[in-house]
């Protein structure tokens, strides 16, 4: 079990900071719901894992440690104040901006670059797909 | 009433937080009188805290009377007292400014505001470290909301990259109390410091690696070196009253760094004692040189006073690696006066733009300013102080720090980047002086002066820092005993886990 949840633990960190790197801010919104995901199961493996245990002390012969559990709780709830506060803010963002990058503008010159390659080619393969330019 | 003196200052502004959400569409002017009662409320409360922690005693209140180590504690020794006054004299500064307009852009400006002061002063004053936390988050949210406040494309701009980095270094926080829990199983900071000495030396690698995982979420609220980038951004596109209240919030991340890694990692911390010091010492020398860069590459004075931040972040920065007495007594000094100065001089670079039509405070040629004396005399004084010229502030709180490292092995490192911040300072900010008051254009000045209130504001905050240096011997006094009680942690340690509590740990409580 520790394997399996430390494995979970770790791609939801990964995809989680492979997305918070993304240029566009959806996928970092996204990577933020992640990384505070990885967080909440990182906090409940702290109290140590255990299935089928009370969290009271005295009941059985070995209790679940029920501090980690009130932890993630607190962490999950600011975690989700945060998340709805950041997707308001890339709408926001995407509405006062015009465009849905980190930094508010996009690089000029690639920019450019790209939608006048996509301009040229386009016309030339109509039907081939996989040269779509990117939303 | 005395005995649960320690927590007014986080009920009050909760308090007053809460009333002004319900009154959001009411007049404004009835907000404003509310919110400034509350505000200057929290300058006696947080007073007669300084008066009781300056015997000496350290007040631990438990909340709901559960015992330290179990239930969470309000702490008050003298660092949290200070801080705490602080904030509150900043918050009612900031405010006072605020109400002459800046309010005016959104509903709840007031709320987010004593929402702000709940949580830095929860933050100064907790002894738990997930509470320290909540705290935290508290002050970050109310910090974004009011970062927006006003709206505009820039501030929308400063605000999403100061968000996004604020919640990723609050996950890594968390990550760093939960490995601290794991491998420890307490979490109140007294508890922490005593099982960290019987520390099995297999488990040090892995609590050290917590504590470095913290010194990176404390350095990320501090803005020290590689993540002080989201700061002269977001506080140069903040409103000037919000930038001041900002100019606190560095000083948690210190304060954090100083409370936490001062009690579990200090010298009496067994196999892990001063194993965050070289870490400090390498990030607060990089910090210090690119604020230099960034000083000298400023467009706009805002920006200009965002790298003093910067700086002042990595002077104090260089004091907590050097960990020693004396020059903890001169780097509290420091951080009094540079917060006040900081502040000051945001309100003031917001009074000069307010006058410079569109260039606003854009270092080019503009129009000449409608107060071209009353303004200068302010500026003089704020530079002076934050450069660290005879006869102010700064100067003296820069003698005492050299004054305290005479004998450390690296202060010759330490006082050419120390002396040559103030150089290039001086330097940015005669520039920035010349052009900002002599090089206009023929156009007619403005007709409108400054608001009388916010001109009154901002002198009272610069003016602060003469009063620094005239009253420099009884606040001096006091940074050395802060100094001596943050030297002796096992005090701390005994006013939070009273005796029987103690007795208990050691016979095997616990996972």
């Amino acid at each position: 079990m520790e394997l399996l949840f430390s494995v979970l633990i770790a791609i939801l960190t990964g995809t989680g900071i492979y997305l918070l790197l993304r240029a566009r801010t959806f996928p970092v919104v996204m990577g933020v719901a992640l990384i505070s995901y990885a967080v909440n199961l990182f906090l409940l493996a702290m109290g140590r894992l255990r299935t089928g245990q009370p969290a009271i002390i005295g009941t059985g012969e070995s209790y679940t440690d029920p501090l980690p559990q009130a932890l993630v709780l607190t962490a999950i709830v600011i975690g989700f104040a945060m998340t709805a506060f950041v997707t308001v803010l890339a709408l926001r963002a995407r509405g006062e901006l015009g465009n849905d990058h980190v930094d508010g503008f996009e690089e000029r010159g690639r920019e450019q670059e790209r939608q006048q390659s996509a301009s040229e080619e386009k016309p030339a393969e109509p039907g081939d797909d996989t040269q779509e330019p990117r939303p | 009433m005395m005995q649960h003196w320690s927590l007014f200052p986080v009920l009050l502004p909760l308090f007053t937080g809460a009333i002004l959400i319900f009154m959001a569409r009411a007049d404004l002017n009835a907000q404003r009188w509310v919110s400034v009662i509350s505000a200057v409320l929290g300058v006696p409360v947080a007073i007669v805290l300084l008066m009781q922690a300056q015997s000496g005693a350290i007040m631990a209140y438990a909340m709901g009377n559960w015992p330290a180590p179990f239930g969470i504690v309000l702490v008050i020794d003298r660092l949290s007292a200070l801080l705490v006054t602080m904030t509150a004299l900043l918050g009612l500064i900031a405010l006072l400014y605020g109400i002459r307009g800046d309010d005016r852009f959104g509903r709840n400006y007031h709320a987010l505001f004593h929402f702000l002061l709940l949580g830095v002063q929860g933050a100064f004053m907790t002894g738990d470290l997930f509470n320290m936390f909540v705290f935290f988050e508290v002050l970050l949210i109310a910090s974004y909301a009011l970062l927006m406040h006003g709206a505009g494309p820039e501030r929308t701009r400063a605000s999403f990259h100061y968000v996004i980095l604020n919640v990723a270094g609050s996950a890594i926080f968390l990550i760093g109390i939960g490995t601290l829990y794991g491998m420890l199983g307490t979490l109140n900071l007294a508890d922490l410091a005593l099982r960290i000495i019987e520390i099995d030396p297999a488990d040090a690698p892995i609590v050290r690696t917590a504590g470095l995982i913290m010194l990176m979420a404390f350095g990320l609220k501090a803005a020290m070196l590689p993540m002080y980038f989201w700061l002269p951004a977001a506080y140069s596109a903040a409103s000037p009253s919000v930038a001041a209240l900002f100019a606190i919030m560095t000083k948690v991340g210190l304060y954090a760094i100083l409370r936490v890694h001062g009690l579990l990692f200090g010298d009496h911390a067994g196999v892990l004692a001063g194993s965050m010091q070289i870490w400090l010492w390498i990030l607060s020398i990089g910090t210090l040189a690119l604020a230099i860069i960034g000083l000298v590459a400023a467009r706009t004075l805002k920006r200009a006073v965002s790298y003093l931040v910067v700086i002042s972040v990595g002077t104090v920065l260089t004091t907590l690696a050097i960990n020693d007495p004396n020059v903890l007594s001169g780097a509290l000094y420091y951080l009094i006066h540079s917060t006040f100065v900081v502040a000051g001089l945001y309100l003031l670079a917001d009074l000069i733009g307010a006058q410079r039509g569109t260039t606003r405070d854009y270092l080019t040629q503009a129009q000449p300013l409608v107060q071209p004396n009353t303004l200068g005399v302010l500026y003089f004084i704020g530079a002076t102080a934050i450069i660290g010229l005879p006869p102010l502030s700064g100067f003296l709180s820069k003698v005492l720090i050299f004054r305290g490292t005479v004998t450390h092995p690296l202060a010759p490192l330490l006082w050419t980047l120390l002396l040559l911040a103030g150089l290039i300072a001086l330097i940015a900010l005669v520039r920035a002086g010349s052009t900002l008051f002599w090089r206009t254009n023929r156009q007619p000045p403005g007709r409108r002066k400054a608001d009388p209130i916010k001109l009154g504001v901002t002198a009272f905050t610069l003016l602060l820092s003469p009063a620094l240096a005239i009253f420099a011997e009884p606040v001096i006094l006091f940074t050395e005993s802060v100094a001596l009680q943050q030297n002796a942690p096992w005090l701390y340690i005994q006013a939070v886990l009273s005796s029987e509590t103690t007795s208990l740990i050691t016979t095997g409580g616990g996972l």
